[in-house]
């Protein structure tokens, strides 16, 4: 497995994203984002070949989740003093996701079967 | 005493976190109860132990970060990775670009709206209500979008996870109660609504819906990117 090729790039592309952050200050856009607009750019154009990246991009998603653990166990410092938003917190959080699932479910369904698009599964 | 010696080593959190996730994983693969398996998210279990032992030994959540920020660091490079499975979806969005853009837009809008008039039913402060707007899409994108909106973005990270396991959950119910029936429209509003765990239950349901899961929870994330912008500057 080739790792040097990819890192690079991958490294690459998210210095890019950052550089852009610092130079462009008035607009709330992570860098993580622009690296990765700057990324699907890259393959678009065929500047970066799927094959180089494919392997080392889908082995840093694979443990993806365990970056997030310490952002997640702060939890137990920002909560603090936070009580009262809890309950708000949480029906916020399960409303709105059973709304969201039925919008975009109903108008891409909608919009499939006004234009009589098919697909086969 | 715990904290000061946990202070002199570095790789306590990763050893720790990584034990831990591997322990839930395999428990939550063995599990034969359906119900149970989106509850035992390997990564609500590492969390709630983790959170656990530090509240149990007084140890700090600083000394903790210490160690876990080292795996946060990779969290740009893996965002930026991201791009890779899109671009092998890509090829959906061209056959029906329009049916897949305006779907996955309109839950976006429904996201914010349904956030912003929720936030002003409850009261919210302005600060709780950024800290909320981004919670549909995937953490790598709605972690920073929150800190940069200037929200919480660890409780933005709850608020994801609460999304996504409640997603997993409700996903199949959702679809009776509103007959939504297109394996297309089925996987957009799983990625859409509930990023990578909604993603995880609309893979038992099909290739198709799998593959328009995952092509939502970047397109969403992008487009949250925009919208969530926008929603921040309405007063709460």
């Amino acid at each position: 497995m080739k790792v040097i090729k990819p890192l690079a790039i991958i490294f690459f592309v998210s210095f890019l994203g950052e550089a852009l952050h610092v130079l462009l200050p008035f607009l709330p856009v992570p860098a993580s984002i622009y690296g990765l607009v700057i990324m699907l750019a890259g393959l678009l154009s065929g500047v970066i070949k799927l094959e180089t990246v494919k392997t080392t991009a889908s082995w840093l998603i694979a443990f993806m989740p365990l970056m997030f653990i310490g952002p997640s166990v702060q939890l137990m410092v920002s909560l603090r003093g936070q009580g009262s938003f809890i309950p708000a917190f949480i029906v916020i959080s399960i409303v709105s996701t059973v709304v969201v699932m039925a919008v975009t479910g109903l108008v891409c369904q909608a919009l499939i079967r006004k234009k009589g698009e098919h697909t086969h599964d | 005493m715990i904290d000061s010696f946990l202070q002199q080593t570095s790789y306590f959190a990763l050893a720790f976190s990584f034990a831990v996730y591997y322990a839930a994983l395999s428990l939550q693969k063995r599990c034969r109860v359906a119900a149970l398996k989106p509850l035992l998210n390997p990564l609500l279990i590492t969390v709630l132990l983790t959170i656990a032992l530090l509240l149990a030994t007084n140890t700090s959540y600083e000394t903790f970060q210490a160690g876990a920020s080292h795996l946060s660091y990779l969290l740009t490079p893996t965002t930026v990775c991201l791009a890779v499975p899109l671009y092998e979806k890509i090829g959906y969005l061209k056959k029906m670009p329009v049916a897949i853009l305006v779907g996955i837009l309109s839950g976006v809008l429904a996201s914010a709206l349904s956030i912003l008039g929720m936030s002003l039913l409850f009261g919210l402060t302005s600060q709780q209500y950024i800290t909320l707007l981004p919670k549909s899409v995937t953490m790598a994108i709605g972690m920073d979008l929150s800190s940069e909106l200037g929200g919480l973005s660890s409780i933005t990270v709850a608020a994801i996870t609460v999304t996504g396991l409640f997603g997993n959950l409700v996903a199949s119910y959702v679809f009776k109660l509103f007959r939504i029936t297109h394996p297309v429209a089925k996987g957009l509003a799983c990625g859409t609504a509930s990023h990578a765990m909604g993603t995880a239950r609309a893979a038992e349901l099909g290739k198709t819906e799998e593959a328009m899961s995952g092509l939502a929870i970047a397109v969403a994330g992008l487009m949250t990117v925009l919208a969530a912008t926008l929603f921040s500057y309405i007063p709460v």
